[in-house]
C-alpha cells in the first residue's frame, strides 16, 4: 500500500511556513505537510500523528529549537529531524548535530539550492526500512566501532535504540567493556551488534572503568558476524547449534523477565500467522484471544472519538496488572505483580524491545 | 443575513471536540450519569461505554477479570473501573508537556 509520509514544519514565522509548505509540495513522494508555530503545538501533533520527519527552526519563543530537538529525541526517537535555521553560527550547527539531528541547513542555502534540499529530505523520508545509525547512515554498528578503534580513540559510546540504552567503553582504540540491559562484557557486546538501527553519541572517556573484555575487538566482531550469518541463514546451522541457539534465546528472555520483575510475556501474532510466543503463564491462548479482541475494540474506539494513536492499555485486578502494547503487527501482553507501580508502561516497552532485539 | 445563513449555516464544523469528564454506564451500556459537555454527541458516549464494557466482559471470559482498565491514546486517556457489571469511566485529555491527573486508587 502506498503510504504518504508526514512532515511536520515548526517555525514561529507563519509566512515562512507557507513558503516551505509550497517548496515541500514538490517532493516526488508527495508527503503530507503539517505545520506548527509553537513547540507546544508541534509536540501535540507528534503525539497524535505518525510524523516521519520534523523540520524545526532554532530561534523560537518559550521552547527554542534545541530544547525541542532534545525533547523529540527522547520522546520520539524514530522521528527524523532537520534543522532549518537563519543562524549562521557554527556553534549552533555543532550543538544541533550533537543532539543527533539528521540534517542542518541554513534558510538562505535552502532557498538557493531548493532542489538539493528536497533530495536530502526525500532520502531521509525513504530510509524507513534501511539499517544505519543516526548521524552515520548506512553504516552498521560494526563499522562505527571499527572506525573508533582504528583511530585509537578513547571514548564512551552511548547507543540508544528506542527505550534500550547500551554503552561501550573504548580506551586507546581497545574495547574494554560493554553494558546492555544489565548484561556486561562480551555477552552485552554480542547482543548489541545485532542492533540494525539506533542513535549514538560520544561521551568523555572513563579510563578508570574496570576491564571486562580482553579479546581483541576484531576477534569479537568476527565471531559476531559468524553467529549473525547463522541466524539469518538457517541452512548454515547444524541441528545442534540451532537447538543451542534456541535454548540460549529462551534463557535470555527468561533472565530478562526475572530481572525486570515481570510475571509473563505473551507475543501475539495477527490471526492466522502462527501461535503466540509465551513465557511465564499457562493461560496464554485465552489471554491472546482477549488481546486480539481488545486490539479491535481500542482501534475502533480511538477512531470514533479521534483520540489519536494508542500508546498502551493497562488492566489490573487484585492479583496482577497487565500491560497491552502493540509493536509492528504483533500485540504483547506483559503481566506484572500488583505491587509494581512505577513506570509500568515504560518497563514493559523496554522488556518488549529487548525481547525483540 | 438570511441569505448568508442559507449559504453558510447548513454544515456542521468538521472538528470534533475531545471528551473530558466522567461517565457512568450500567451493565447494558446505557449512560446513567455524565459530566461530559452536553455538546458532546450522546451516541459517542454510548459507544465509549459499550466498548469499555466489552473489554471487561472479554477479560472475564479469558479467566482474567479486571477491576480497572486504562486506555492511553495520544490525545485522551480513559480510565474505567468495573461496577457490578457496569462501569465508571474517567476521560482525561492528554497534553504533550504536562502529566494528567490520576484517579486515586483507594
Amino acid at each position: 500500500m502506498d503510504k504518504r509520509h508526514k512532515i511536520l514544519l515548526l517555525d514561529d514565522d507563519a509566512d515562512w511556513l507557507a513558503l516551505c509548505r509550497d517548496l515541500l509540495a514538490d517532493l516526488p513522494s508527495r508527503p503530507e505537510i503539517l505545520t506548527a508555530t509553537t513547540a507546544k503545538r508541534a509536540l501535540a501533533l507528534l503525539e497524535t500523528e505518525s510524523v516521519r520527519l520534523l523540520i524545526s527552526d532554532l530561534k523560537m519563543p518559550r521552547i527554542d529549537g534545541l530544547q525541542m530537538l532534545a525533547i523529540v529525541r527522547r520522546q520520539f526517537p524514530d522521528v527524523r529531524t532537520v534543522v532549518l535555521s537563519g543562524l549562521e553560527d557554527e556553534d549552533f550547527r555543532s550543538r544541533a548535530y550533537a543532539l543527533g539531528v539528521d540534517l542542518f541547513w541554513l534558510k538562505t542555502e535552502m532557498q538557493r539550492s531548493a532542489k538539493q534540499f528536497n533530495e536530502c529530505l526525500e532520502s531521509l523520508l525513504g530510509r524507513e526500512n534501511e539499517g544505519g545509525f543516526r548521524g552515520i547512515q548506512s553504516k552498521s554498528l560494526m563499522d562505527i566501532i571499527q572506525m573508533e578503534c582504528l583511530s585509537r580513540t578513547s571514548t564512551v559510546l552511548r547507543i540508544t535504540r528506542g527505550p534500550l540504552v547500551a554503552k561501550l567503553w573504548l580506551q586507546d582504540g581497545e574495547l574494554i567493556d560493554a553494558e546492555l540491559d544489565g548484561a556486561r562484557g562480551e555477552m552485552a557486546f554480542q547482543r548489541l551488534l545485532a542492533w540494525k538501527t539506533g542513535t549514538f553519541e560520544n561521551l568523555p572517556p572513563e579510563p578508570q572503568r574496570e576491564r571486562t573484555i580482553h579479546k581483541p575487538v576484531n576477534a569479537l566482531l568476527l565471531e559476531s558476524a559468524q553467529s549473525m550469518d547463522e541466524a539469518e541463514n538457517p541452512a548454515l546451522e547444524t541441528p545442534e547449534t540451532a537447538e543451542t541457539n534456541s535454548h540460549r534465546k529462551t534463557m535470555w528472555k527468561l533472565s530478562q523477565l526475572t530481572r525486570e520483575g515481570a510475571e509473563f510475556v505473551i507475543a501475539i501474532p495477527p490471526e492466522g500467522h502462527g501461535e503466540p510466543e509465551v513465557l511465564g503463564t499457562q493461560n496464554a491462548s485465552a489471554m491472546a484471544k482477549w488481546a486480539r479482541s481488545t486490539a479491535k475494540i481500542v482501534r475502533r474506539l480511538g477512531e470514533r472519538i479521534g483520540a489519536g494513536p494508542l500508546a498502551h492499555v493497562v488492566g489490573q485486578n487484585l492479583e496482577r496488572q497487565v500491560v497491552f502494547l502493540q509493536r509492528g503487527d504483533r500485540v504483547f501482553l506483559v503481566g506484572w505483580p500488583p505491587e509494581t507501580t512505577e513506570q509500568l508502561p515504560e518497563k514493559s516497552r523496554k522488556l518488549v524491545a529487548s525481547w525483540d532485539s | 443575513m438570511g441569505f448568508l445563513k442559507k449559504l453558510f449555516g447548513g454544515g456542521n464544523a468538521a472538528v470534533q471536540q475531545l471528551p473530558t469528564g466522567t461517565i457512568t454506564v450500567d451493565r447494558d451500556g446505557q449512560v446513567v450519569t455524565s459530566t461530559v459537555s452536553s455538546a458532546y454527541p450522546k451516541k459517542l458516549l454510548r459507544d465509549v461505554g459499550r466498548d469499555v464494557l466489552e473489554i471487561f466482559r472479554d477479560a472475564r471470559a479469558a479467566q482474567m477479570p479486571l477491576a480497572e482498565v486504562s486506555l492511553h491514546y495520544g490525545s485522551v486517556r480513559l480510565t474505567a473501573r468495573e461496577l457490578r457489571g457496569g462501569a465508571i469511566i474517567f476521560v482525561f485529555p492528554q497534553t504533550a508537556l504536562m502529566p494528567t491527573p490520576t484517579p486515586s486508587r483507594s
